[in-house]
């Protein structure tokens, strides 16, 4: 039976409280084997609540999650010999070297010796740290650090990789090779990646986005359906009254107008012409309009109601 | 089983090159009991000449002798295991956690790198014996290493079980300063059982230190002290100790993690 599941994970009727707090209201999901999956939402969405609970950290309050069929609770074990895990706060020893910290991960996976020497090798070079093993972690830059964490948590080859918001505090340019250590990793050798992020360049480059808020799932596709799900384009109006503007655009053309950062926001199909017909409309009272094709952040306001930034209430 | 003796022996490894590279600690661990011992000992010295319970050649100095290599071992196997706590907050333990390693693993790899710290830093000061006209017998010394492993370990234990919980390390020194001091002064290291008042003996008779430092103290005279507990029983307190404290370390892995 072993790694005989379709499934890498699934996620089934998962609650978590801490206290009184619900911090997972009834998540359901799955992932399967090879994909990219991202868990898009904002700081206290639950993202990383759920992060810990795949990675074994934490004891779901109702609910299973498997991981390749093993459940994260009953076996444990089974499932933490098959994950790699990258957390959002360093977990390397910045006291130790590149190499140390390797041969500990190793001896902690049950690797050891020439085979535990020729992996630390693969998996530096990988992450293309091979000339920096001796250096103390300490001593490396963020970018660098981050993706010494990535070479560790790949060294005994998991079938899966948990990431918690990998490319935090990073640069775009440590942020584009975490990404590409990323898809190497998934096209060579098939390794399932789960990720949380509240960036949504980086929910962009997965294969399918989960949007979590509140402790709940609101939505989950890959980006480009979940973008064309809610349709047409996304105007946005600046104006002195938005409040006072967005009721009258609800009334005089029918549509659903909301207030957002101080602008009226308006989803609407051939957005071209009803520009045209917004400034017809309400002349004088306009000072800019923008328009575009919907992204992650305009799904994540569909479905909330919030920017993706701002905090949970 | 091959994996679990390499992952005790990896997280035991990285405690002792750890301890390596911070100098501070070496000289602080070790100083301090060592002043400790020369002040309190050279003051009490003629206060405590002769004496039915204290029938030494020489004087306080030779008495407090295994009780100052009690308070080496006590402190620095507690105090090293403020490492859990610092491991927990730069982040290398949840590396751990996740790892498919038994639970009781991690406790014994992390105590015994204590243990380690601790043995070594007492075998430092039992090179000081000949100063304090104390005699060891080569012989002995076997049997003294094993006594003072038994003791780190289960004084690790203890250290661990009250780290795990804990995410700070000023709450760690408060919290340990509570245990530390009354743990060491009732444990017979300052003065004997035999000439303390009733409940103090009482209080003595219940702390499982007092019997570690029996267990240390047989191997520096040729003649057990009066009321002293016997050497068997104060083994076999120091040996359920330090299992029970293992356990107790080990239930406290899966409860919280």
């Amino acid at each position: 039976m072993l790694n005989s599941t379709f499934w890498a994970v699934e996620v089934v009727g998962l609650r978590h409280r801490y206290g009184t707090r619900l911090a997972l209201d009834g998540v359901s999901f799955a992932v399967p084997r090879g994909e990219i999956f991202g868990l898009l939402g904002p700081n206290g969405g639950g993202k990383t609540t759920l992060f810990k609970i795949v990675s074994t950290l934490l004891a779901p309050s109702e609910g299973t999650v498997r991981v390749f069929g093993d459940d994260v609770v009953g076996d444990p074990g089974a499932v933490r010999g098959r994950l790699g895990v990258v957390f959002q706060r360093p977990a390397l020893d910045a006291r130790l070297t590149v190499e140390e910290n390797l041969r500990h991960q190793g001896h902690l996976y049950g690797l050891s010796g020439r085979p535990l020497g020729d992996r630390i090798g693969d998996v530096l070079s990988r992450v293309r740290l091979g000339d920096r093993r001796r250096d103390l972690v300490g001593t490396l830059s963020g970018g660098l650090q981050r993706r010494a964490e990535v070479a560790k948590a790949l060294l005994h080859q998991p079938q899966l990789l948990v990431l918690d918001e990998p490319s935090t505090g990073l640069d775009p340019s440590a942020r584009r090779d975490i990404w590409a250590d990323l898809s190497d990793l998934r096209r060579r050798e098939g390794t399932t990646v789960i990720l949380t992020t509240h960036l949504m360049e980086e929910a962009a480059g997965c294969d399918r986005v989960a949007i979590l808020d509140q402790g709940r799932l609101v939505a989950i596709d890959a980006p480009a359906a979940l973008t064309a799900a809610i349709g047409g384009d996304v105007v946005l109006v600046t104006t002195r009254d938005a409040k006072g503007m967005a009721e009258r655009v609800g009334l005089r053309f029918g549509v659903k107008a909301e207030v957002v950062d101080g602008k009226v926001r308006i989803e609407r199909d051939r957005a071209h012409e009803f520009i045209t017909d917004l400034v017809e409309g309400f002349p004088g009272e306009i000072d800019a309009v923008t328009f575009g094709k919907p992204t992650l952040e305009d799904v994540f306001l569909h479905y909330t109601g919030r920017r993706l930034e701002q905090e949970a209430p | 089983m091959r994996r679990v003796l390499l992952a005790c022996y990896t997280l035991w490894l990285r405690e002792i090159v750890r301890f390596g590279r911070q100098r501070s600690r070496i000289v602080g661990a070790l100083g301090s009991p060592l002043v400790f011992w020369f002040l309190i000992g050279s003051g009490l010295n003629r206060s405590f000449q002769g004496g039915p319970a204290m029938p030494l050649q020489g004087g306080y100095l030779e008495y407090f002798y295994p009780g100052t290599l009690a308070l080496i071992v006590l402190f620095t196997a507690i105090f090293s295991t403020i490492s859990i706590v610092e491991d927990r907050q730069e982040g290398f333990l949840q590396g751990v956690l996740v790892a498919p390693v038994p639970r009781a693993a991690i406790v014994v790899g992390k105590v015994l790198g204590s243990t380690t710290l601790a043995v070594m830093q007492g075998a430092v000061f039992l090179l000081l014996a000949p100063f304090a006209q104390v005699q060891i017998h080569l012989v002995d010394l076997p049997a003294l290493f094993g006594v003072m492993v038994l003791v780190s370990f289960g004084l690790s234990g203890m250290g661990f079980l009250v780290a795990w919980w804990l995410d700070s390390t000023q709450g760690f020194h408060a919290i340990m300063n509570i245990f530390l001091i009354p743990l060491w002064i009732l444990s017979g290291a300052l003065f004997p059982a035999s000439g303390a008042a009733g409940w103090v003996r009482a209080l003595m008779l219940v702390n499982p230190m007092t019997y570690g430092v029996s267990a240390l103290r047989r191997f520096f005279y040729d003649q057990p002290l009066a009321a002293e507990p016997p050497f068997g029983l104060s083994l076999t307190v120091v040996v359920l100790f330090a299992v029970a404290m293992a356990a107790a370390g080990t239930i406290a892995v899966r409860r919280k993690r």
